[in-house]
């Protein structure tokens, strides 16, 4: 029983000491690692196959019961960016390039004039909070349809204002991307106003992609490359 | 101890699959934490409340007088949990780096890891079922009417101590085993599923069953605990039944069992 005792505390004391013991198991460039990551190409189909193109679901004006809790950087500093938002982005353009057969430089009065989509959609922080507000923008897929990808594209890479870090060639600017089947999908917009107002700068002035089906990680949008 | 002849009670699959469990909560259990730090709040409701309160239970610091204090709050006390939880190893987090993987924090890693136990878990269960309904161990897990009058002297005994080693499970292992793996394991599969945006566009009923996606996290999370107390009993089950005997059985199926007992 002694003994018994004794490996138990063992154990205990080996799970006390912390889980170091799978940090190098863990780290980015492990086997062990890639193999924990090999679940993603699964993960990937098995969501496509389950949710097609469906929509988010999306909420009513009684659900709206707070501001949307701002994410990411709140307040970018280049100078750039300073310049265009102390002249309410006037001079902002929101440039289409890359394998488009009609490279696109849209000013925020181009977006407004095309058709507008509205929804109240719950913004889900991939930490886990969530918000739910209401956003108007321009379907994404209209602009697309504008610039008229080509064949070989099958992605849209969204270049942002947002600086995430500092490098000896300069700042470095979030940038995220996405498959041509979410970029097209009904509720993925480039949002500009918010709660019935423009988009502040601590929610991504000048436009916001919202991808509904999708973790919040986007920015505001600087220009899209199709790729 | 139990003196009479050894029986093989569970089968090779049953054991694997034990096992495959066994390592796949252990993994999501630690890494649920680590994502749980990312944001250390649970909420009741379609969101989680900023501007106003729908939180139940939260794991945060705060400066008094210079020290830093953790402060866990549970449906409104406040309790001051430094060196455990909210601050621990001099440093502001939830959970301690004890209780994560990785120790450190780095969501990305605790949800790869995450995931891919989850798939584990999942994949198992559900070869765990087909099987197990084929060959009748199924049924083995169901509580029979004469269990459920055993019930009350299975309860008596358990509190003395008093233990019965017989071939089949008795009632209150049954209620056990089977409230872990058509409850637990279920509940925490769905309300996983629940958290994400993309599923809830796939099964939104889902996501109004369990009353909203703050919600379904929240019982995510109790789910966990209860999971964690049927851990405890059962490793306390173990050390009291006999650890030798259960852990034979476990590896490789053999079973000493009661001498008069050949239920």
């Amino acid at each position: 029983m002694l003994d018994r005792r004794k490996l138990l505390l063992g154990g205990a004391a080996l799970a006390l000491s912390g889980c170091k013991v799978f940090d190098s198991a863990t780290a980015n460039d492990s086997t062990l690692r890639r193999l924990f990551a090999s679940h993603e190409g699964l993960t990937q189909a098995t969501q496509r196959a389950l949710i097609g193109d469906r929509l988010a679901p999306e909420f009513t004006e009684a659900d709206i019961r707070q501001g949307q809790r701002p994410n990411g950087s709140t307040d970018p500093t280049s100078a750039a960016y300073r310049q265009m938002a102390e002249t309410a982005f006037r001079d902002y353009r929101l440039t289409v390039t890359g394998l488009v057969e009609a490279p696109q430089s849209l000013s925020l009065a181009d977006l407004t004039a095309l058709p507008s989509r509205t929804q109240i959609t719950r913004h889900d922080c991939v930490e886990g909070w969530s918000c739910i507000a209401k956003w108007q923008g321009t379907a994404l897929g209209t602009v697309l349809t504008l610039a008229q990808p080509k064949l070989t594209a099958r992605y849209a890479v969204f270049h942002c204002f947002d600086a995430i870090e500092r490098n000896l060639s300069g700042e470095v600017f979030y940038y995220e991307s996405i498959d041509l089947i979410d970029a097209y999908h009904p509720q993925t917009i480039l949002a500009y106003a918010m709660n019935g107002a423009p988009l502040p700068v601590a929610n991504g002035a000048p436009l916001r992609l919202r991808v509904e089906r999708s973790w919040v990680t986007r920015w505001r949008s600087m220009f899209i490359r199709s790729s | 101890m139990p003196q009479g002849p050894l029986v093989y009670r569970q089968r090779l699959l049953t054991r694997i699959t034990h096992w495959l469990w066994a390592i796949s909560l252990f993994f999501l259990m630690l890494t649920g934490l680590q994502i749980f730090n990312a944001f250390p709040s649970m909420h009741i409701g379609l969101e989680s409340g900023f501007d106003y309160d729908n939180a139940i239970l939260s794991i945060t610091a705060r400066e008094v007088e210079g020290e830093v204090q953790g402060i866990t709050r549970i449906l409104g006390a406040e309790f001051d949990t430094t060196g455990i939880l909210g601050v621990s190893g001099g440093e502001v987090r939830a959970f301690p780096a004890a209780l994560t993987i990785p120790s450190k924090t780095s969501l990305a890693t605790g949800r790869v890891i995450h995931f891919f136990f989850a798939w584990v878990l999942v994949i198992t269960l559900a070869v765990w079922l087909v099987a197990s309904a084929l060959n009748g161990h199924l049924r083995q897990l169901i509580p029979t009417v004469a269990d459920l009058r055993a019930l009350p002297q299975d309860l008596k005994d358990h509190a003395r101590l008093r233990f019965h080693h017989g071939a089949s499970y008795n009632v209150l292992q049954k209620l056990a085993y089977a409230s872990v793996l058509f409850a637990a394991l279920p509940l925490m599969i769905t309300t996983g599923l629940s958290m994400s945006p993309g599923f809830n566009a796939a099964a939104p009923w889902l996501l109004d069953l369990f009353g909203g996606r703050q919600t379904a996290r929240t019982i995510h999370f109790l789910t966990m605990l209860a999971l964690l107390g049927f851990f405890a009993v059962h490793m306390a089950m173990i050390l009291l039944a006999g650890p030798l005997n259960e852990m034979r059985s476990i590896l490789t199926g053999w079973y000493r069992t009661d001498g008069d007992d050949h239920a």
